[in-house]
């Protein structure tokens, strides 16, 4: 493994310590306050806006240089976006990589949480699009700001209301609201809602970072997080009825591969680390459902 | 079996290569400098300084150069430069009165103090392509000899503003000066409603493109504020700048600015008698077109402070700052070329849950 030293003219993963420091305050102000979004100078990052700048931004407040860093997108480490983002801190920061969920003491991730489960003293960092959950009922951000303030969540669940209301069920299917420590209602950022329970009193720090929005927020471990839901219509997740093609996994959220045009189609593990280990460790082995 | 066909390092190598040998293009064609660019693409360098927020010339011919030409895409990564550069401080007001312009126009007076004077615009070109230029023979009529700056030309006569000759009878609204410190939207994140120091530096540096259809738009009925160009000039200002351990003001160069002053009517309320109100446009470079779309949408964003009833896009703050950065907006658009198979995933599951309900359903009645 290489020892962590910056590429001349640049600072320690690229940006510069004052910099750091207030995104530090921000993401320490996160922390105090569960859920609530902490705006923040974010900084143009040589990588595009709404391509993982926040994530990006919070991980080089937070990393050192005896992180061990773990890049996923769609779970998977070998996206393209995934390669491109740990190869920026393995180049400014000069620090170890890993694609082992077990093995990385920050991970940075893009609409999945590991199928692993997260233990103390790591940190799970959520590249986020749109930090604000109420968004697509208020487009003001003036006015959202209000209703957190207020716990003004009527709205919300008006509108949840009506999914039930017109369709049998709550539609949304990734990004589903959660209310985080019994406070701020607060977006997950786009994982899909499978996800969701492993946010509630996880053991890791959970923080978000949305660059082109200018919001920090954080989940500190073992916080509840309440996914949104009514008493006769709770919260659940849903899965295909198929198993991992690779792994054989009944557990595990799974992605579609359409393999040919007559509808052919085969399901596999969206947790490319996770799945590996599970082949590798042989238990590659017919669906039990 | 199926193999997972996903990206990874591989390809994006090869990419990179690819995109590099398209930068170049036929090599049998001389690459492009940097100073021909600076020199020959000038007002393409000007927008992507302007938006891009540094003001360094060979900078941004070195984008433009890098970014084969687009220029959103040149200006990020001009921003992505700034942005690693330190922040000594902001300068002292730049006096525009005192402009050495090389083009300043009124549209509201026939002749003003100090003069009209045409300079280097498009606006009488007849708009026919100039097969000359298909050729790089040296033109007749086109001194070979520098262009003279603007500052190095005879002593020019005081060129007040159009709107200060206004001002002095009263006829349009006094500016004063709050002397408060200006905000500073590459440090702070917005909190809507802001105040016009930073709504100015958005627009100033927001999408020319963007800035240009409000602006349009308020002509044709959305938010009309019923414009006079007062006055446009281009030119060189000094900029001053105390530094903290000395205590005074110390010159350190000089800058091209565009300057709008639209004047719009405003007819009274209350006890206010009616008099002109302004919208104000000021652009880095030669950028006239932006800074008089900026100058209209300056004016429109002013609708509630004026006591207008505003209900048109480019008369809210929110909706217009939030929206006017390309950096921003390109960035976000373009993001949705990123993988999003795990969100389409969960939504496959839910329509055809949904189909499946409305089967049920249907099969029941």
């Amino acid at each position: 493994m290489t020892t962590a030293t910056a590429p001349a003219g640049y600072n320690f993963a690229y940006l510069d310590e004052g910099t750091k420091r207030m995104i530090r305050r921000a993401i320490l102000k996160a922390i105090a306050i569960p859920g609530y979004q902490v705006p923040f100078g974010s900084r143009e990052m040589p990588l595009a806006y709404g391509w993982g700048t926040g994530g990006m931004q919070v991980t080089a407040a937070v990393i050192g240089a005896s992180d061990r860093l773990k890049v996923i997108d769609q779970g998977a480490d070998d996206t393209t976006n995934a390669v491109s983002i740990r190869r920026f801190f393995a180049r400014t920061a000069g620090v170890a990589t890993t694609e082992r969920t077990a093995e990385a003491t920050i991970i940075q991730t893009r609409h999945r949480i590991p199928e692993r489960p997260l233990r103390e003293g790591q940190v799970l960092v959520y590249q986020v699009p749109m930090p604000e959950p109420l968004r697509f009922i208020e487009p003001r951000e003036s006015e959202t700001r209000k209703m957190h303030a207020l716990v003004e969540y009527g709205a919300m669940h008006v509108r949840l209301y009506e999914d039930i209301a017109a369709h049998g069920r709550i539609t949304t299917a990734y990004g589903y609201p959660v209310l985080v420590n019994g406070r701020y209602v607060m977006s997950p950022s786009p994982i899909p809602k499978f996800d969701n329970p492993k946010m509630d009193m996880m053991p890791a720090l959970q923080l978000f970072g949305a660059g082109r929005e200018k919001r920090i927020y954080a989940v500190p471990p073992y916080t509840p997080v309440r996914s949104l839901d009514f008493d006769d219509h709770p919260f659940a997740i849903e899965r295909g009825d198929q198993p991992c093609a690779l792994c054989g996994s009944t557990d595990t959220y799974l992605d579609e591969v359409v393999v040919d045009d007559r509808g052919g189609r085969v399901f596999v593990c969206s947790d490319s680390d996770h799945c590996g280990e599970r082949q590798e460790a042989g238990r590659a082995a017919p669906a039990r459902a | 079996m199926y193999v997972a066909v996903k990206g990874g390092e591989r390809a994006i190598d090869a990419s990179l290569e690819m995109l590099a040998r398209e930068r170049r293009g036929d090599t049998s064609v001389p690459e492009l400098s940097i100073e021909q660019i600076e020199q020959q693409m000038s007002l393409a360098v000007d927008r992507v300084m302007a938006e891009g927020s540094l003001r360094d010339r060979k900078l941004a011919a070195l984008a433009i150069k890098q970014a084969r030409g687009d220029l959103v895409e040149a200006i990020f990564l001009l921003r992505a430069y700034r942005t690693t550069l330190p922040r000594f401080g902001f300068s002292e007001p730049v006096d525009t009165a005192a402009m050495q312009v090389s083009r300043r126009i009124s549209a509201a007076f026939k002749d003003v103090p100090g003069g009209q004077l045409l300079g280097p615009t498009f606006d009488y070109t007849h708009r026919l392509l100039d097969f000359g230029l298909m050729t790089a023979a040296p033109r007749p009529g086109v001194s070979s000899a520098p262009m003279p700056g603007a500052a190095a030309g005879p002593e020019q006569p005081p060129m007040p503003h159009v709107s200060d000759i206004l001002g002095h009878d009263g006829l349009i609204e006094a500016e004063p000066s709050h002397g408060a410190e200006p905000g500073d939207i590459t440090r702070d994140p917005p909190s809507f409603p802001v105040d016009r120091s930073t709504r100015l530096q958005a627009l100033s540096r927001g999408d020319e493109g963007f800035l240009l259809a409000l602006g349009y738009s308020t002509q044709r009925g959305y938010g009309n504020n019923h414009p006079f160009a007062g006055e446009i000039r281009f030119g060189e200002v000094a900029i001053a700048f105390v530094p903290p351990e000395l205590g005074f003001e110390v010159e350190i160069g000089d800058v091209e600015l565009t300057e709008c002053q639209m004047i719009n009517q405003f007819r009274g309320r209350g006890d206010e008698p009616p008099r002109f109100t302004r919208g104000y446009g000021l652009v880095f470079g030669h950028g006239e077109r932006k800074a008089m779309a900026m100058a209209l949408v300056d004016r429109a964003l002013r609708a509630r402070e004026l006591g207008e009833e505003p209900g048109s896009p480019a008369q809210d703050e929110e909706f217009v700052l939030s929206h006017a950065d390309n950096v921003d907006a390109s960035g976000f658009v373009q993001h949705l070329k990123l993988p999003h198979y795990v969100d389409f995933q969960a939504e496959l599951l839910a329509v055809r849950d949904l189909r499946e309900k409305a089967k049920v359903r249907g099969a029941g009645e």
